[in-house]
């Protein structure tokens, strides 16, 4: 029988929750890396069993942890003890230094800072971590300040792909409030060289040669607070979601704005349509129907909590525009609590599963495409990140 | 042998209970404490020091026979008491919370 695990990266550790495939009944385990921040979790397509996590402190820095075991154990990539007299120690498993060779870049050294000066790059944490599709050795990691780092060898090393700080917009790059971070990689099932990415704020980004080179993509967007409103960069883009059968079609859910490109982000049109607000972090596609998506609108920028304090996920079938609330199971009052950019994943069962978590603590599912809700867990940390593993 | 106080999330992270004990040849500076320390339990590199600057991570001290470290040099020799064993080497975090 089918059976789901999903995986919570929250303030304080991380958590799996698994069910079979009628999720009704769910175990949780964890806390993992307790006391720790748990930025992402994520599992490979390519090997279940193979689980990344991105864990961080403001004491201690950056950990990479990886279970080869679907969560039961954990280990630091070439961090195992060394006795060895003479040996070198490895642990460069969190070891994430930019590229500012000639050979493999345009060495690049600042960005934008908030008050439009120059300021140098400098690592700060990983926000995503996106295993390949083909092979569980292979991964990628969005980090802050903005980059993509690939690892080819389970996470004991990683390598930066150089050529987006060096596309020729990377100065204009700017951090928004919560930092410069990468927090969205999406990879084309049908395309190995393609690959999207985004940048709060400098807006996305593709590349179709493997990450050599990239171009951005935001055509289309427009953000009032830039002094040039549909500037070539400098869009703050929460969150990019693809159908894996439609790979030219993507979903944005901007800092403000609701938006959809159907030619691999050439051009971006606004969905919004009847939203009651179109601010939000999270957006999401269907698994079997690429054009139903699932956003949760937050109220403004400055007051990050549902609108009328009333959680709703709202699904549009239409791809965007036509939007209607699901809120069968949510708390439709005194809900003050923010969903943020990762914290939402869909399972690929027969009747899709729908997952996200909350500032509040709260891990929220629906077996039924988001028609009716339950919490699965209550009173986590804080939830950063929720991914979903569908098992055989 | 040296002797070393990790703050918790150290220890945890190097699956060590209490202090950590190295072989370290003189002279015994505050690197080579943290080289020895590295060395042994590689998941700690990056945890106390940057990969590549090797300066002090910001919320991190260096406690020696109740004297703050943090801001000596490098290389500047240990006391005997710390070489000693004696006395520990104390990684310190910053207090969190208000």
């Amino acid at each position: 029988m089918s059976k789901v695990r999903v995986l919570v990266g929250t303030r304080k550790g991380g958590f799996i929750l698994t069910a079979d495939g009628k999720r009704e009944k769910w175990e949780v385990s964890g806390p993992y890396f307790t006391g720790w921040e748990i930025y992402h979790m994520k599992g490979s397509t390519a090997d279940p069993n193979r689980i990344y996590a991105s864990q961080t402190s403001g004491w201690f820095g950056q950990i990479i942890q990886v279970s080869k075991d679907g969560g039961k154990t954990w280990e630091t990539p070439g961090g195992g003890l060394k006795v060895e007299a003479g040996r070198m120690p490895e642990g460069e498993s969190n070891r994430f230094v930019y590229d500012t060779s000639s050979a493999t870049g345009a060495p690049l050294t600042t960005h934008q800072w908030y008050d439009g000066t120059q300021h140098p790059w400098e690592f700060k944490r990983v926000w995503h971590i996106e295993p390949s599709l083909n092979d569980p050795d292979t991964v990628y990691a969005g980090i802050e300040d903005a980059a993509l780092f690939r690892s080819t060898d389970g996470a004991h090393s990683w390598h930066e792909l150089a050529g987006l700080r060096g596309d020729g917009t990377g100065p204009k790059w700017q951090p928004g409030a919560g930092g410069m971070g990468l927090h969205t990689i999406v990879l084309d099932r049908s395309n190995p060289q393609r690959m999207f990415i985004a940048i709060s704020a400098a807006g996305a980004f593709r590349t179709d040669d493997g990450g050599k080179s990239w171009k951005p993509i935001n055509r289309g967007l427009k953000s009032p607070y830039l002094p040039d409103q549909t500037a070539e960069v400098g869009h703050c883009v929460h969150r990019i979601a693809m159908h894996p059968s439609r790979p030219g079609v993507l979903y944005m859910q901007k800092h403000w704005d609701v938006m959809r490109t159907d030619d691999a982000g050439e051009n971006w049109r606004e969905v919004s349509g009847n939203l009651p607000t179109d601010f939000g972090f999270v957006v999401d596609v269907h698994a079997h129907e690429p054009e139903t998506i699932y956003v949760v609108p937050i109220k403004s920028d400055s007051e990050h909590f549902p609108l009328e304090g009333k959680l709703r996920v709202y699904r549009s079938k239409s791809g965007g525009n036509e939007w209607e609330p699901l809120t069968k199971g949510l708390p439709q009052e005194n809900c003050y609590v923010n969903v943020l950019r990762d914290a939402m994943a869909v399972d690929s069962l027969d009747s899709c599963g729908i997952y996200f978590g909350t500032t509040g603590g709260q891990v929220y599912a629906s077996a039924d495409a988001g028609d009716t809700w339950a919490p699965i867990v209550r009173d986590l940390p804080a939830v950063l990140s929720v991914e979903v593993q569908t098992l055989a | 042998m040296i002797r070393v106080v990790l703050p918790q999330h150290l220890r945890t992270l190097a699956h060590v209970d209490g202090d950590v004990e190295l072989d370290v040849s003189a002279p015994v500076t505050l690197s080579s404490v943290l080289d020895a320390l590295e060395a042994r339990y590689p998941m700690l590199r990056g945890t106390i020091r940057d990969h590549v600057t090797l300066q002090r991570r910001p919320f991190l001290r260096f406690f020696v026979c109740e004297e703050d470290w943090s801001l000596e040099p490098p290389d500047a020799p240990l006391p005997e008491a710390v070489s000693s064993g004696r006395e520990p080497f104390m990684v310190i975090g910053a207090i969190a919370g208000g």
